[in-house]
This record gives C-alpha cells, structure tokens and sequence, in this order.
C-alpha cells in the first residue's frame, strides 16, 4: 500500500474488525484434504446447498486429475494433504508484536517505496490499532456506490445475500474442472470479491482489493467474479505494490469476469508475493487461472499485469471473444530475478465475427530467472474477420537468466489476420554506459532501461498504479547488475 | 583542468595510445585530430571510463584528481562530458526523462536542490532553443529513430543542459549538414567559458571554422605528434595526414 494509491488505500487496517473475518471463532483445521473438510468449510459460511454440491463436484474431479507439468517450471511436487484449508485469522497474540520481529529487507524494500511506518506495520501483519481515520472513507465509498446499485463485496457475503447473481456466473467462465489448479479452488475456496456493475453504469472509482474488508490478509484460495451488465464500465485493481508477509506457500486463484454487450472490464494486476530469496528458497508458488468472457457484441475486457513475485508464476489470463466485434487484451511485464521462475502469457479466443485482439508481453530475466511466454491465439471457424496483434519481447540481464517463446496459433477461418512479432535483447553494456556517462549510478540506469522496454504496459496501468509499479521494477531488480 | 601523463591503453592486447601527453588549461578549446582508427575515440572512452580499455600505463588528473579510479558516472557528475560518435538508443525512455535524471544527479552530488518541475522546464527551453530544436523533441524515446543529424544536435543540448567542466566532442561534426554544424557549433560556442574546457575530436578542419581552438593536436600512432595553433589544422588540410606520419622531423616536433 502507498500513498500514491490514494486516500482509499488507508482503509487497510480497521476495516478488518467489521469484516467477514470477525463472525468465524478462532481454529484452525489440521492439514489434509476430504469431502468433511469441504462440508467444514461451506458450514463455516452458511453457504446455500448449491454451493455445497459444486464444491463436492469439484473436489471429486479434482481427485482424479495430475498435477500439470507442462509448464516451463521446476519445483517438487506438491503434498496437498500437508496444507491446511482452513486457519482462523491470527490473533494478535500470534502476530508480530513489533517491525523489531520483521525481516530487515522487507522493512527496507517499504522504506524504498516510501510507504508510512504505520502502513508497513499493517502490510508486517503487526496488529495496528485504527491508526487510519477512514471508516466514514469506508462507508462514503460504500454509499456511494450502492446509490447506482454496483454490488461490490466478499464472495460469501454475496453468496448470502445474492445468491442467484452469483448461481448464475458462477463457474460460468473457469468450469469447477478446468485444470488442476481451478478444480482445487473450486473445491476450497475461501476469500475473494464479487463485483456486479448495472446496465448503463460507468463505476466512477477503481475497484480495489485494499477497498475490501480484510485486504491484508489473501487468501490462498480467492476467487474473484466480476460482472459488468451491458453497457457499463468497471477498473479493478487487484494486488498491492507492497510486499505482503505471506506464510501461505501456495496461492490457487480463480478470477472470473464476464462482460456483456457494449461492458467493458479493465482488470489490473500488481502481483508482489515473496519470490524467495536470492538461492530460492522458500517463496510463493502463485497458480492462477484468470479468464474472461465478452459475452455480447462490442464488450471488451483488458488484462494488465505486472507480475515481480513469487518463485513460481504460472498463469494466464485469457479472453473468450463471444460477441461481434469484441475486443481482448493483455498486457504484461513478467520479472524475473534470482532463482523466480515465470510461466505466463494469455489465450485469446475468437469466436464471434469482427473480433480482436492485442497481446504485448515484456519478459525481464535477470540472475538465474526463467521466463517463458506462452500464448494461444485460436479463431474459430465462424470467427470472420478475426484480428491478432501479438508482441513478445524478452529482455535478458546476465548469461545465467533465460527466456522463452512459446506462441500457438490455431486458425480455422481464412479470413483472420493474425501478426505475431518476437524480439530478445540483452541490456546493452553501451546503453548502460551512455546513462552513466550522464551521472546516473548503473541501478538507476538499469531502472531506466527496463522501464522504457516495459513503456507499453506500464501506459495501460491506472497511473498511481504505474508509477508503482515503476518502483517496483527497479527494486525488484536490485543487485541484478554489477 | 585535465593532464594526462604517458597514457598507455590497450585494447584487447593490441597497444592504441602509447605515452600519450596532454594538457588543456581551464576555459582552453583542444582539436584532436588524426586519421582513422588512430585511437581518438579510445582517448574519448578512456576518459569517461567506459569498460573494455586497459590503461597499462600513465595518468590522467582532472581537477587534480586521479581520473582513472572513479566510475564513469562520479567522472560526469564532477564535469566530466562525453559527446558519442554513436549515440545509443534508449526504446520507451523519454529523452526529457534521462535529462532530468542526469540533472539531479549532478545538482545532488553537488549538494544542490533537486529542480522542480517548473524549473527544469525553463532551463530546458532555454537550451532547446540554443540549438533550435522543437519542445516535441524532449518526447521521443532517447535517439530512437533520430536521424544522424539529430543524434549530434542531441549530443549537445545534453551537454547544454549538463554544464560540464570538460567536455570531450566526439566527431559531433560527421554525419551534420552545414547549417547543423553551424548551429551544434553555436551551441559549443556558447558554452565557452574560463572555467570550461573542450576537446574537440574531428578529423576534418571543417568544424574549426566555426569552433576556434586555442591548440590544436595530431594523433597518431598512439601519441600526439604534433602540436600547434589553428593554422596546423589547415596545414593538415592541405597536406594530409601522410604528411605528419611520414615526417620524421613532425614527431619529434610533438
Ligand atoms: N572496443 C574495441 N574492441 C576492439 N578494438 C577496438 C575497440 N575500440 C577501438 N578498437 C581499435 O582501436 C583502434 C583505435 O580505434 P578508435 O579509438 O575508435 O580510433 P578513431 O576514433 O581514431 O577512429 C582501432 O584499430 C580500433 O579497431
Ligand atoms: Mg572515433
């Protein structure tokens, strides 16, 4: 969190007392995973026996699919009995007392961001007491989006309060099946947020996870579902700038979006677990599936991300172009340094006629990173007049990092025009010295260059996001160089 | 301002400058010049520091510092400008953005405020207009798609922007049509001053119509060979540089 992220960004903190967080006692179950630890989980939240029901659907396929091993990743197998599913928000006595009890680094990449001592004890997870004045932000926020009827809430508060929106999409986009990862979610998900935008309603503020009660504490679980009936307009936000202190190794999201005619759905992603450290130990596996659907003519959904974290990030936001002349588009900036590993890129769909599609993606390895694009462009038979632009360039820091393209492309109409460009560059020794030759030290030159290659997605973030994420960048590729 | 004492360089085992003297005093302009592949722009390198040059002998004082055990970016924030033969592109890096960077850089080392934004703004249309340039300029990405031309203009309206105590001139004539020289050259002029020294490299004496030396020296065979007012480049001219190579009497002259 940061200031930049405006005044809303200083919710974090007390919201938490009046969140979903609250009504649950404290326990935690013991590691393992069985159709009882689902009933648990669902009785937990007094969820309607349909939700049940899918749940147990899922997990029962779950059981009967591998874990995927296609991806250009290497870790040791998962033990999904050894992970617990449930575990009661900590109580402040467990928590950390004092930044005293805080990894040094994490407090100095905070100072660097220039984040207040009292938000980065929030992000530590040090119990804060309400340092932050923003409940009336809280509820002027709330009010005012309930007046034009944009329904913005905890995925199990909108399961209780409604649950037909939610029958309705959910699992319409990610079946419960759809990979390894999304069955488990499906099987066991916990946090995440529901957003419902009206017909006609253009959503006058950036949706954002810090808005949401109990943002501090992600879920490894989440699934976000996001609806934009036609005509209306919605920006999310997801991640925080910040580092957050995680203790959850694995993190299996779904996210859903679904925009109908003329909607559109910018979804931004700022996504900074831990990466481990510079040997890779330890760190975030982050398996995501995030797909969107333009279920009406002219709808148009765009994926941003700027992924600097985790040790492992596989995923792969995906548009499904539906309607007429739809629109999908990712943008990416995918890092990795140190021992990080990155599988990402995005499938884009062409189904309806007059559709298109834009995908630029910017890899950045450095130390002994991987980074592997993957991309699917299909157009299906009736897709007529489908368009693909496709841009993958890589950038490599040292001769131990790698990258790797790997796009697919399936056409099955002829009319489509599908253009597909790749480039690999390394960070030139002249590039460097012309920007020292001016004074500025090899870390703010590397900064510089890095973020020119990443212009072109860094201008699709919502711009106190971007200016982060710039930040971000050059923090995240310290110690790269030199 | 700048000594240089015996300067050895190597560069991947093969000797390019060898015992090479130079001195230029305070507000002095210097024309180097020597045929191709006479190591000027070795001697250019050597003294922003740039990577890849062996000095194996000799020293370089500047301001009565030893040059040579400072990184190439302490060597330009106390003064110290290079103007590329081949100026680099930056993709997606707004020239105003590295300019400001370089800026701040040299104002902080020197203990000096950051400048605002309004501020900064002033003294870059002042220079912009110095070498006739258009504010739509500070935009693109850092010599991306510059022509030839525009590369070397841009060369010193950073070097206008910077103020350096030294400024070493890298061939910025080649590749310049006459009225761009005649407005780069300005531009230099301009910047003249007692406590501002230059080195022009060229190896045409076309640029010192325009930009006047006070000496001017030939390069070659690893040393200065020869020494001497403006009137030795329009012998040089003249003659060619066969002329000072084959001459035993002009090296030992130097
Ligand atoms: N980076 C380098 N790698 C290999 N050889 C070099 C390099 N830089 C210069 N040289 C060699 O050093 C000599 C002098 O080059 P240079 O300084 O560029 O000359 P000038 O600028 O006078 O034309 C040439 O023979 C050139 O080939
Ligand atoms: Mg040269």
């Amino acid at each position: 969190m940061n200031p930049a992220v405006t005044d809303l960004g200083e919710l974090v903190g007390r919201e938490y007392k009046e969140g979903f967080v609250t009504d649950i006692e404290a326990d935690t179950l013991p590691p393992g995973l069985d159709e009882d630890v689902i009933r648990f989980l669902s009785a937990k939240k007094d969820e309607p026996d349909f939700v049940l029901e899918w749940r147990l659907d899922a997990f029962r396929r779950w059981q009967n699919m591998k874990q995927p091993n296609w991806a250009q990743v290497k870790h040791a197998p998962i033990d999904f009995q050894a992970i617990s599913y449930y575990s009661a928000p900590k109580s402040d006595a467990d928590r950390p007392k004092s930044l005293d009890e805080i990894d040094p680094k994490l407090l100095e990449t905070y100072d660097k961001l220039g984040i207040p001592l009292e938000e980065q004890k929030a992000l530590a997870g040090i119990a804060v007491d309400a340092v932050f004045d923003s409940v009336s932000v809280a509820t002027t926020f709330k009010d005012k989006l309930a007046k034009i009827g944009v329904i913005f809430c905890p995925l199990s508060e909108a399961l209780a309060n409604h649950p037909d929106l939610v029958r309705q999409y959910l699992g319409s986009v990610v079946p419960s099946a759809d990979n390894f990862y999304a069955a488990l979610n499906s099987a066991v998900f916990t946090e995440g947020s529901f957003v419902y935008i009206p017909k006609g309603v253009r959503c006058p503020m950036e949706l954002s996870t810090y808005f949401r009660i109990n943002a501090l504490n992600t879920g490894q679980f989440e699934r976000t579902l996001i609806i934009a009936d036609e005509g209306s307009y919605v920006s999310y936000l997801e991640g925080c700038t910040a580092p957050m202190r995680d203790e959850n190794q694995l993190h299996a999201a779904v996210v859903e979006l679904v925009a109908l005619k003329d909607a559109q759905i910018k979804y931004s992603t700022v996504q900074n677990w831990y990466p481990g450290d510079e040997e890779g130990r330890g760190g975030i596996y982050n398996f995501v599936t995030k797909r969107g659907v333009c279920r009406g003519d002219n709808a148009k959904i765009s994926w941003t991300q700027v992924e600097t974290g985790s040790a492992i990030t596989w995923k792969y936001p995906s548009v499904l172009l539906e309607g007429d002349s739809s629109v999908g588009e990712f943008y990416s900036v995918a890092l990795t340094n140190h021992c990080q590993q990155a599988d990402t890129g995005t499938k884009m769909v062409h189904i309806g006629r007059n559709t298109s599609s834009t995908i630029i993606s910017k890899g950045i390895s450095a130390g002994r990173g991987q980074n592997a694009y993957r991309g699917l462009v299909k157009v299906l038979k009736g897709a007529e007049n489908a368009r693909n632009y496709s841009q993958c360039d890589s950038l490599l820091m040292g001769d131990r990092c790698g990258a790797h393209t790997f796009p697919y492309l399936e056409v099955k109409n002829p009319t489509a025009t599908v253009e597909h460009e790749a480039t690999t560059s390394k960070i030139g020794e002249d590039q460097l010295f012309y920007c020292r030759q001016r004074g500025l030290s090899e870390e703010d030159a590397v900064s510089l260059i890095v973020n020119g290659f990443c212009k072109e997605v860094f201008r699709e973030l919502p711009m106190e996001f971007a200016v982060e994420a710039q930040k971000l960048l050059s923090i995240s590729l310290e110690g790269a160089v030199g | 301002m700048l000594k240089i004492s015996k300067l050895t360089v190597t560069v991947d085992g093969k000797t390019i400058l060898n015992g090479l003297d130079l001195e230029v005093g305070p507000g002095e302009v210097h024309a180097i010049m020597g045929p191709n592949g006479s190591g000027k722009s070795t001697l250019a390198n050597v003294i922003a520091g740039r990577e890849g040059y062996q000095v194996t002998g000799g020293s370089v004082s500047f301001l009565g510092q030893d040059l040579l055990s400072l990184a190439p970016e302490k060597r330009a924030r106390e003064g110290v400008f290079l103007a590329f033969q081949y100026p680099v592109e930056i993709p997606g890096v707004a020239n105003v953005y590295l300019l400001k960077e370089a800026v701040n850089a040299t104002r902080q080392h020197r203990g000096e405020e950051k400048l605002d934004a309004m501020d900064f703004l002033k003294l870059v249309r002042e220079k912009l207009k110095l070498l006739q340039m258009k504010e739509e300029f500070l935009y693109r990405s850092v010599n991306e798609g510059f022509s030839g031309g525009e590369k070397k203009r841009n060369e010193i309206f950073q070097m206008a922007m910077l103020e350096p105590r030294l400024a070493v001139l890298d061939e910025t004539d080649s590749g310049l049509d006459i009225d761009a020289l005649k407005v780069v050259a300005g531009g230099v002029n301009a910047l003249r001053s007692p406590d501002r020294s230059v080195i022009l490299v060229t190896h045409y004496q076309r640029l010192l119509d325009y930009i006047v030396p006070d000496r001017v020296h030939v390069l070659a065979g690893g040393r200065i060979v020869r020494s001497g007012d403006k009137r030795l480049a329009l012998e040089l001219e003249a003659q060619g540089y066969g002329w000072v190579e084959s001459d035993p009497s002009a090296v030992s002259a130097a």
